[in-house]
């Protein structure tokens, strides 16, 4: 209990909330090495993850890729990775991007391949060539799915963000690096109470984005008030 | 005018879906294709606009090939109307309705305009536009299935069973519906069903499948019922159940139909 005021005392000192090593730069930091991290993962995983979910071909590749991808012990990669690139924030990038793909790309294929194969039948009989049927579909509908995918990546990336300071100085993860060495077990706690902060505060962002995408794109008929004028579901005589 | 020449498809692993079947649909006439499951009618059906690819045979649209079409401009060109309408959830009713047009480059606001109107042309209210088709019922899902298949004004409705899920006194409504709507648009159309009272009530045309697209007969309901090609077509038809057999009793001076139980099924017009 002691350590937990000590940490409150360290995160109430006005001197660690200014200057390049204060708590404002770090968390701008951190989030900004988990929004690099995610989005690459992204712009690799998600073409690949709905093209898979679309054709419903090489879901034992993404079983495959998943699993193994799960498996790497990130510290370990990002050990080897620094050996090979050096100081900097190159190495816990890719580490992280690394951690982040299995997430993004079982959600995309997840969702894109839950989509009523009816719904995307009778797409293609009415005249929808396959480019539509993916953006105007298959995506819409499996948009809750695909955010919670990114939802996940999110969270792991943003706690394992802190391995940043590994090889840089840089993100929240340098307050436990350093409190360690110095023994300042205070410094230390805070960093790690300020990553749970930060991970909470995102987990909550995706959860409202992810009933905003259920009730808005992907089924606005659960939606109150989707008829304004007249409710919807009262019945009438057909 | 739809012609099979020859169509056979056979599923790969599987029996014989469809073998070595041959029919004209004459333009602007309603030709029902009746069986069982089994019988390969979707299969046919879905032949015409390319949505399945025969193993052998030809398909022709006024004599055209359709595999010399691009199979999306040629879904587009057709209606087509499915078991449990087939309507994108996350999209409105007018939306739905208005999407082929969209897709053929008819400016959105013009298409929902035509959209509206559809509604009220399959006797819907205009105002359930703006729902989406989870807040309709299965009867309203269906008639906005059929406002669809007609939005881009085409020549041919292929309709794959559009009443099979929806209760009794419903489907009656939108089987007369469909026929007050083709007095109006002379259509061709396509429609399957394993319902021979549907089939009779709909079509100028019936055509009896048994087992593997094999025609077991094909004329007009009143040519099939009257002269059942074989026992199969007479089982099919239910020729010989009491219902069907009629006669004429009369009483106090009028002449009323009673079937084969003896029930009173109707009062003949003077």
């Amino acid at each position: 209990m002691n350590l937990f005021l000590d940490a409150l005392a360290w995160l109430t000192d006005p001197a660690h909330w200014t200057g390049p090593g204060g708590v404002p730069t770090r968390v701008l930091q951190h989030l900004a090495i988990t929004f690099a991290a995610v989005t690459a993962a992204a712009i690799l995983a998600l073409p690949a993850g709905v093209l898979i979910g679309h054709t419903r071909k090489g879901a034992g590749l993404v079983g495959a890729i998943a699993g193994a991808a799960r498996a790497i012990p990130t510290l370990g990669l990002l050990t080897l990775l620094g050996l090979a690139l050096g100081i900097g924030l190159k190495a816990p990038l890719i580490a992280l991007i690394v951690l982040a793909v299995p997430s993004v790309l079982a959600g995309a294929y997840a969702g894109v391949q839950n989509v009523d194969t009816a719904i995307t039948g009778a797409a293609r009989a009415i005249g929808m060539n396959p480019r539509q049927i993916v953006f105007q579909v298959e995506i819409p509908l499996a948009a809750p799915v695909l955010i919670g995918g990114l939802r996940a990546a999110t969270l792991q990336v943003v706690a394992t963000a802190t391995l940043a300071a590994y090889t840089a100085d840089f993100g929240l993860g340098r307050y436990l690096f350093s409190g360690l060495k110095s023994r300042d077990y205070a410094e230390m706690l805070a960093g790690a109470l300020l990553v749970a902060a930060l991970a909470l505060l995102l987990e909550l962002l995706f959860a409202a984005g992810q009933r905003l995408a259920a009730k808005r794109i992907a089924a606005p008929a659960h939606e109150k008030g989707a008829a304004e004028s007249d409710s919807p579901r009262e019945k009438e005589p057909v | 005018m739809i012609e099979f020449e020859t169509v056979s498809k056979t599923y790969p692993g599987q029996s014989v879906a469809v073998a070595d079947f041959s029919l004209v649909v004459p333009s602007h006439r309603t030709v029902v294709l009746v069986g069982s499951s089994g019988s390969g009618k979707s299969t046919l059906l879905r032949t015409v606009n390319r949505m399945v690819e025969p193993t052998s045979g030809r398909v022709l649209i006024d004599d055209e090939d359709v595999r010399e079409r691009d199979p999306v401009a040629l879904r587009r060109s057709i209606g087509y109307v499915l078991q449990h309408g087939g309507l994108l959830p996350h999209r409105s009713v007018l939306d739905n309705i208005a999407t082929v047009p969209v897709l053929k480059g008819t400016p959105k606001r013009r298409a929902r305009t035509a959209a509206s109107e559809l509604l009220e042309r399959v006797g819907l209210d205009p105002k359930i536009g703006r729902r989406y088709p989870g807040q309709l019922s299965g009867g309203q899902q269906q008639r906005v299935g059929v406002a669809r298949a007609l939005a881009a004004d085409p020549n041919i409705l292929l309709m794959d069973e559009p009443f099979g899920a929806v209760d009794p006194i419903m489907r009656r409504e939108l089987q007369e519906e469909l026929l007050r709507l083709q007095a109006e648009l002379h259509k061709t159309i396509v429609f399957v069903t394993h319902d021979i009272d549907e089939a009779f009530l709909l079509g100028d045309e019936v055509v009896v499948l048994r087992e593997g697209g094999v025609i077991a007969q094909r004329g007009t309901p009143a040519e099939i019922l009257g002269a059942p090609a074989d026992d199969f077509v007479r089982d099919f038809v239910g020729a010989d159940r009491a219902e069907r057999e009629l006669h004429i009793t009369t009483v106090d001076g009028r002449s009323i139909a009673v079937d084969g139980t003896g029930r009173p099924v109707g009062v003949l017009a003077p």
